[in-house]
């Protein structure tokens, strides 16, 4: 972005405070504009008189993220890389987190093939209230045959899911562009030999394409500005992961370069960055599971430094539960509020045989409890207790959450143990155990200390409601 | 309608092509030849003239060669005719014609000028302690791994040890199981088969709340600790604020002149007399706050100011929440701290430790399989722990963390083999990795 501040960007609008937007004025609307919160598209008359058309443009190009965002994929599924503005994310925030491909190859079984895309399509784990999810599959043509790949091109664009096609050689790509029309795959990848060709396919298709050039920057950046130039507007760089010694330093080093010449203003490196964590399988690791460990680990230190977009192997859990939380960690906006409103909640339908609980209003406490209850079909009360958007264990070493806070949560939900429920219990986090006594005096009500853990509230129910009189 | 050319016209108009003959082409006489189908106004000497249709006059220097008995199209014999090559470039241009060259540059960022502070852990001989070695942290002057500047230190890690059998996570807890009663085997297990760095040693026993031993009795278990490995190890209490200022006291006595690391000193407890029995028996203070880089300056000014605590003696914890569980704000806390150093803001100019064993409390590393009925299978746990443990701290270590205090010995090997890779000092085989597309796995 070229400009950082709501008065540079007010300066474009049409200054009438029509509110048509939403906000009451344009400078309201300047600074979501500037936070990217909002979008000139908001902003009618900006659209749709003609009279702006030049000022639009002008803000547009202003508003432009430094670094260039790519879509790859069609329909509810597609997915946009880059279009970051910061090096560090607490600067604004990261856009547009790490997409994970995995990959299948032209040679699989066509069981085995579809069985693995619908796996990479359907995974699915729960956080804060949604789900996280993989991003697509990575096709390598193992056979290098035009027809081969087509095929497997075929049975992977049913599934519906982005897709990068890899293959150097122009003769297979082409076959996969035929037979997956309309479907925007990536395309990897055109390098030194090849460039001319892909190139022209990337043209003449409309596609995205990765340029790859293995810790050479000036070559990449060569085959970067000759395609830009040629008028291919989506680039990805792939600078090379090497996945071990030295190498892999460099490949780090290389990524860090990439993205702060681009964040600084060198528009002709200014693109999304591809890692392949999947080279951790080159690396001669005989055993599976560390295998598998070393590509976890070289994904969450390429989504740290500004992998956009990544191919990886491993589908066993072990190793994409973590690759996906590790890129919502890096991508959860830092400038969102991370409490929820301190309040007495209804889970399903209580009633006033239903159990009460309390938690923390940090949101990720608050909503791992309230999941693990209502996905058990489990009635009941839970309140969250305002202990500054802090954890239970924390917020109990650090005095956020005591008997006090408790009490005070409670009148203040207006919430009364003794006329609203029929049992005066209260069953409290197993990280607070320490605060029974006290809580029982204050509330004046039976505590229960419940698990440690709130995924094993239905167990814990099972044994313990209705409590013993 | 058909229009007539004569040889001499044609002959000509090669010279005017810049075509010299027609290979395999041979005309005797002066042959009048009738070029037939070329619709109404073809004129090809305009068309030369014009400097375009190039491909449509191949096409009559096609048909003229075929007209002569010279097969043209596929099939043709190689190097007959012109005639072939010349019909394939046929309408686009290519739009990439010519790489333009372009050079990449990189600038230092000058800003970075300030160094964090460098911190030793444990006193050998030559400084007055029995530690077989001295480990040291901080001295960057880039962030993590950045090439501006080399880090000069690499990441440590320390293993925890426990001065009670407690419960464990059971992917850790196989682990230790028969050690778990005597600290002193359990400090020497981690320190030779596990390769720690250092040791943790944590007087949980102390809590009233659990067992209330003395601050006495419990530093006779660092004594034990001491004795039993010679490498720095760091000293915890139980987390009681009001026990840990006497707990840490009594310990930092026993230990005099082994330069420990004293964890820790917080804003919720009696600092100042953790501070002074650091000072007053040679160790290092732990300055842990809870994911608020304001607080962790205040403690910090606290520490030196009120407490005279020397700035080599400083090591900061500003808590680390699991992946999952909130790693988001503990990272961004320890970057923005590192930067905020970095750039020159001396209150936060020092090394810092995480620890990384909270990563177990996270559900993901030790739950048998998912609460949510509709979350994908999570597979084995005895695999999703050790890299829970290994992901929450590598990305602190990105973030700027020096020391990590761990527990599961894979997550350990792991972890010290990624930082050092990106550290620089593991040599390995390179892996050719151009050909990645076509690998077998």
């Amino acid at each position: 972005m070229k400009i950082n501040s709501p008065l540079e960007a007010y300066k474009y609008l049409p200054q009438t405070n029509c509110g048509e937007c939403g906000e009451a004025t344009c400078m309201a609307f300047a600074s979501k504009l500037i936070d990217r919160s909002g979008k000139t598209t908001d902003c009618s008359p900006l659209i749709k008189e003609k009279k702006f058309a030049k000022k639009l443009a002008e803000l547009d190009r202003l508003l432009a993220p430094e670094i260039k965002e790519v879509e790859v994929g069609v329909g509810e599924r597609a997915v946009k890389i880059g279009g970051d503005d910061v090096l560090y994310r607490h600067k604004l925030t990261f856009f547009n987190k790490t997409k994970m491909f995995f990959d299948v190859t032209d040679t699989m079984e066509e069981a085995a093939l579809v069985e693995r895309v619908k796996n990479i399509a359907n995974f699915k784990k729960f956080y804060v209230g949604r789900h996280l999810l993989l991003d697509g599959v990575a096709i390598r043509s193992v056979s290098n045959d035009p027809a081969k790949f087509a095929a497997a091109v075929k049975k992977v664009a049913e599934v519906g899911i982005p897709m990068i096609f890899c293959s150097f050689n122009p003769e297979v790509l082409k076959a996969g562009l035929e037979a997956a029309k309309d479907a925007n795959p990536l395309l990897y990848a055109a390098n030194k030999d090849n460039w001319k060709e892909i190139g022209e396919l990337a043209l003449e298709y409309n596609v995205p394409v990765v340029v790859s050039a293995v810790n050479d920057l000036d070559a990449l950046k060569t085959l970067a500005k000759t395609f830009a130039e040629a008028g291919i507007k989506n680039i990805v760089l792939d600078p090379g992961t090497c996945p071990t010694g030295k190498g892999m330093k460099e490949s780090f080093s290389n990524f860090l370069k990439i993205r702060r010449a681009g964040i600084m203003g060198d528009t002709e490196i200014a693109y999304p960055i591809m890692a392949l964590p999947f080279t951790a399988w080159m690396a001669g690791i005989s055993d599976p599971v560390s295998a598998s460990y070393w590509e976890t680990a070289m994904a969450a230190v390429f989504t740290i430094r500004y992998g956009d977009i990544m191919i990886l192997h491993s589908m066993e859990p072990y190793a994409t539960i973590p690759e996906v939380h590790m890129a919502e960690t890096i991508y959860t906006d830092p400038r969102t509020p991370v409490a929820v409103d301190s309040k007495m909640y209804k889970v399903g339908n209580p009633t006033a045989d239903s159990p009460v609980l309390f938690t923390t209003n940090f949101a990720l406490t608050y909503y791992t409890v309230e999941s693990d209850l209502s996905s058990n079909g489990i009635d009941c009360w839970l309140l969250a207790v305002n202990t500054d958007g802090i954890g239970v264990e924390a917020s109990v070493a650090g005095g956020q959450l005591t008997a006090d806070k408790v009490k005070d949560a409670f009148d203040k939900s207006g919430f009364d143990l003794k006329k609203d429920v029929t049992h005066n219990t209260v069953i409290t986090p197993g990280l607070a155990a320490r605060l029974q006594g006290d809580l029982e005096d204050k509330l004046s009500a039976n505590i229960l200390v419940g698990p440690m853990d709130s995924g094993r509230l239905p167990g814990f129910m099972e044994k313990n409601w209705p409590p013993k009189k | 309608m058909a229009k007539k050319a004569k040889l001499s016209e044609m002959t000509d108009m090669f010279k005017d092509m810049d075509i010299l003959s027609l290979e395999g082409v041979t005309i005797e006489g002066d042959v009048e030849i009738e070029l037939n189908g070329l619709g109404g106004g073809f004129d090809p000497m305009l068309a030369a003239l014009l400097g375009q249709e190039n491909a449509v006059l191949a096409q009559h220097f096609a048909r003229l060669a075929s007209m002569f008995g010279v097969p043209v199209g596929i099939g043709a014999p190689a190097g007959v005719p012109a005639a072939a090559p010349a019909v394939s470039p046929a309408l686009a241009a290519p739009k990439l014609k010519d790489l333009i060259p372009a050079k990449f540059d990189f600038e230092n960022i000058a800003e970075w000028a300030n160094q964090i502070q460098e911190v030793p852990i444990g006193n050998t001989s030559a400084d007055g302690g029995s530690r077989g070695k001295r480990v040291m942290l901080g001295g960057e002057k880039a962030l993590p791994f950045f090439p501006d500047a080399v880090m000069p230190n690499r990441n440590q890690v320390t293993i925890d040890v426990f001065d009670m059998r407690i419960g464990l996570a059971k992917a850790v807890k196989v682990n230790y199981d028969e050690v778990m009663d005597s600290p002193g085997e359990w400090a020497k297990k981690n320190v030779e088969k596990f390769n720690a760095d250092m040791i943790t040693i944590h007087l949980i026993s102390t809590d009233p709340l659990i067992k209330d031993t003395p601050a006495k009795e419990a530093a006779k278990t660092v004594e034990e600790v001491l004795q039993a490995v010679d490498v720095p190890i760091a000293i915890g209490g139980s987390g009681n604020p009001q026990k840990d200022p006497e707990v840490l006291a009594k310990a930092a006595e026993v230990a005099e002149g082994e330069r420990c690391l004293i964890a820790s000193a917080s804003l919720n407890l009696d600092y100042a007399k953790i501070a002074e029995a650091a000072l007053k028996y040679d160790h290092d203070v732990l300055s842990w706050t809870q994911l608020d880089m304001n607080s962790q300056k205040e403690l910090n000014r606290k520490l030196m100011k009120q407490c005279n605590v020397p700035r080599d003696r400083i090591i900061m914890d500003p808590t680390t929440a699991a992946l999952g569980y909130g790693l988001d704000y503990a990272y961004t806390n320890m970057e923005r701290i590192r930067l905020a150093a970095l750039m020159g803001d001396d209150e936060l100019t020092f090394p810092m430790s995480s620890g990384t064993t909270n990563a177990w409390g996270a559900r993901e590393s030790w739950m048998v399989s998912s609460p949510l009925k509709e979350d994908s299978d999570w597979g084995p746990r005895e695999y999703r722990g050790p890299i829970w443990e290994i992901i929450t701290g590598l990305s602190l270590a990105i973030a700027g963390n020096d020391l990590f205090m761990m527990m599961h010995p894979t997550s350990v090997a792991v972890l010290k083999q990624i930082t050092q890779t990106l550290f620089g000092s593991i040599e390995a085989e390179p892996v050719d990795i151009a050909n990645w597309i076509g690998a077998e796995v």
